[in-house]
């Protein structure tokens, strides 16, 4: 069992204060969402927390250690995988090797595991990063944090731009993922995929958590998906 | 026609000596997009160690092994004292402060082993002359050409086909990705320093029993890597390979032709190349 906890988490562009007390956890086998309109501030949440972003306030807290102070790749090895928003796709390494830099022997996830997984990655494995579309990118990504041995996998707008039929296969995988026991906040505009995946919901204005509640409190909550996520 | 053929063959090690301080130069331009003016020193320095390593033990070989060795370890301790204070800092600082240790180490050159050359002969075994027929070539530079050949496989596997290639590749690419997957970049960033700077530490030892040991060859010799490295394209092994082995056999061929425009002839092969393709002839935009 795994979990994050962010506790007023404040962070900061030069002068421009943009996460103002940032409040949430995931746990072990549950997908959380960050919803909110653009500009909100909720890649900065999830930079901050992987340590790109440095807080000036607040903690990040993972089974009980503090993170604070820690470098980037020392946070990747505790088990937070973040998944970004442009991918992070080496172009000029063919797609095994995107995987093989990333692997981690305790991963329960080996690399057959997810040849079988993604068969797409499999067919398409001495292609260079470059070569591969939107969609297969994005796979590759969610391969790759696999491979890593994720305890909590953070998805910076996953299905963004893609085909219909292949967020549906994301969110197939992000089932998958659950069900084996990782941690899950997910950041995303598409509100039927977000409704259909996850566990709990925050709501981010103004680098401010605005709204919190379970799926079954979140539903039926027009007014709120109306005040805090309509265009 | 023999004539031709010798000159060629001279290029030939030329080049590989070319090629073995270049590939340093632009991997730790491409990983670090770190600008290194003190890489020509470090040759120098790998050369007059090399000499000295010869004056104690008598034998050349023993030399060949640790001079690179050491210029890798002086060049990591650097790395980690000094040049990673300014790899977030504009050009122009990186290129102060590395013109700073290269003034630094030639000085210190200078004082130890004086201001004029000094020479190491080739070891015994390759003391002598290859013959077919009725062409004549030393051995020792054949060695060379073979020996940097050896290197150049090695360095070629290393960066294509293993984790650490891949990885400083990557880095090339997007280092805080490659953090972000729980990799130590600092570390990676100061492995490739030392070893970029030991390949030319080990050019420096190969060329001295053919092109003697002087203490001001370093900013030639740097110049001559950026020559190479522009034409070839920052960052690229394939780059530096056949970049440095054209800037080679120009120069020697030119030698015989027309001694007084070799120089010339490389800073015009620059130019040409330059006009054709900015980005060198396999670099990326
Ligand atoms: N690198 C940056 N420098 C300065 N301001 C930034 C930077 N990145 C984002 N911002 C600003 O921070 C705010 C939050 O951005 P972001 O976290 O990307 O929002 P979201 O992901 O919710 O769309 C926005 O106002 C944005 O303009
Ligand atoms: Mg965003």
């Amino acid at each position: 069992m795994s979990e994050l906890v962010i506790s007023n988490l404040h962070s900061y562009y030069g002068k421009s204060h943009i996460l103002n007390g940032i409040n949430l956890s995931v746990k072990s086998g549950e997908i959380v969402t960050l919803l909110g309109r653009n500009g909100a501030g909720k890649t900065t949440t999830l930079k901050t927390i992987v340590g790109i972003v440095k807080a000036q306030q607040g903690e990040v807290v993972l089974d009980n250690e503090n993170l604070e102070g820690k470098e980037i790749f020392e946070i990747a090895r505790r088990g937070i995988s973040l998944v970004p928003e442009h991918r992070g796709i080496f172009g000029i390494l063919s797609v095994e090797e995107n995987l093989k830099i990333a692997i981690n022997k305790n991963s329960p996830w080996s690399l057959d595991d997810i040849y079988d997984m993604f068969p797409r990655l499999k067919e398409r494995r001495k292609n260079g990063g470059n070569a591969l579309s939107g969609g297969e990118q994005q796979m590759l990504a969610i391969a790759r944090a696999l491979v890593n041995d994720p305890r909590i996998l953070l998805l910076d707008e996953p299905t963004e731009g893609l085909a219909p039929v292949i967020v549906d296969e994301i969110v197939r995988i992000l089932h998958q993922i659950r069900s084996a026991g990782v941690g899950v906040l997910l950041v995303e505009q598409n509100l039927s995929v977000c409704e259909k995946l996850a566990d709990m919901h925050y709501i981010i204005e103004l680098g401010e958590i605005v709204y919190q509640g379970t799926q079954a409190e979140f539903s039926n909550q027009n007014e709120i998906k109306n005040r805090y996520l309509a265009v | 026609m023999n004539l031709y053929l010798f000159q060629a063959l001279n290029g030939i090690g030329l080049g590989m000596i070319y090629f073995l301080i270049s590939v340093g130069l632009t991997i730790i331009f491409g990983l670090l997009n770190f600008v290194n003016f003190a890489h020509g020193a470090f040759y120098l320095l790998g050369a007059y160690l090399s000499y000295t390593a010869v004056v104690v033990t008598g034998n050349y070989w023993v030399a060949l092994i640790i001079a690179p060795i050491m210029i890798a370890l002086i060049a990591w301790v650097c790395e980690r004292t000094l040049i990673k204070r300014v790899y977030h800092l504009p050009h122009t600082y990186q290129i102060l402060v590395t013109l700073g240790v290269a003034l630094i180490i030639q000085e210190l050159c200078v004082s130890i082993w004086g201001p004029i050359g000094k020479h190491i002969s080739p070891p015994d075994s390759l003391k002598g002359v290859f013959q077919l027929g009725d062409f004549f070539y030393p051995q020792y530079r054949l060695f060379v050409i073979g020996f940097a050949a050896v290197v150049a496989i090695l360095v070629w596997l290393l960066l294509d086909k293993t984790k650490f290639g891949a990885l400083v590749r990557a880095g090339s690419e997007d280092a805080e990705t490659v953090s972000l997957l729980g990799t130590h970049t600092h570390r990676l960033f100061s492995i490739t320093f030392a070893l970029g700077v030991g390949l030319a530490g080990l050019a420096g030892v190969l060329a001295a029993p053919i092109r003697g040991i002087h203490p001001f060859v370093g900013p030639e010799i740097l110049g001559i890597a950026f020559v190479v490295v522009v034409i070839g394209g920052m960052g690229s092994f394939t780059g530096a390979l056949v970049g440095g082995l054209l800037v080679g056999l120009v120069q020697s061929l030119m030698t015989t032709i027309w001694p007084q425009g070799a120089s010339l002839m490389i800073y015009g092969a620059m130019a040409f190349v330059i006009l054709l393709r900015p980005y060198g002839l396999f670099g990326r935009a």
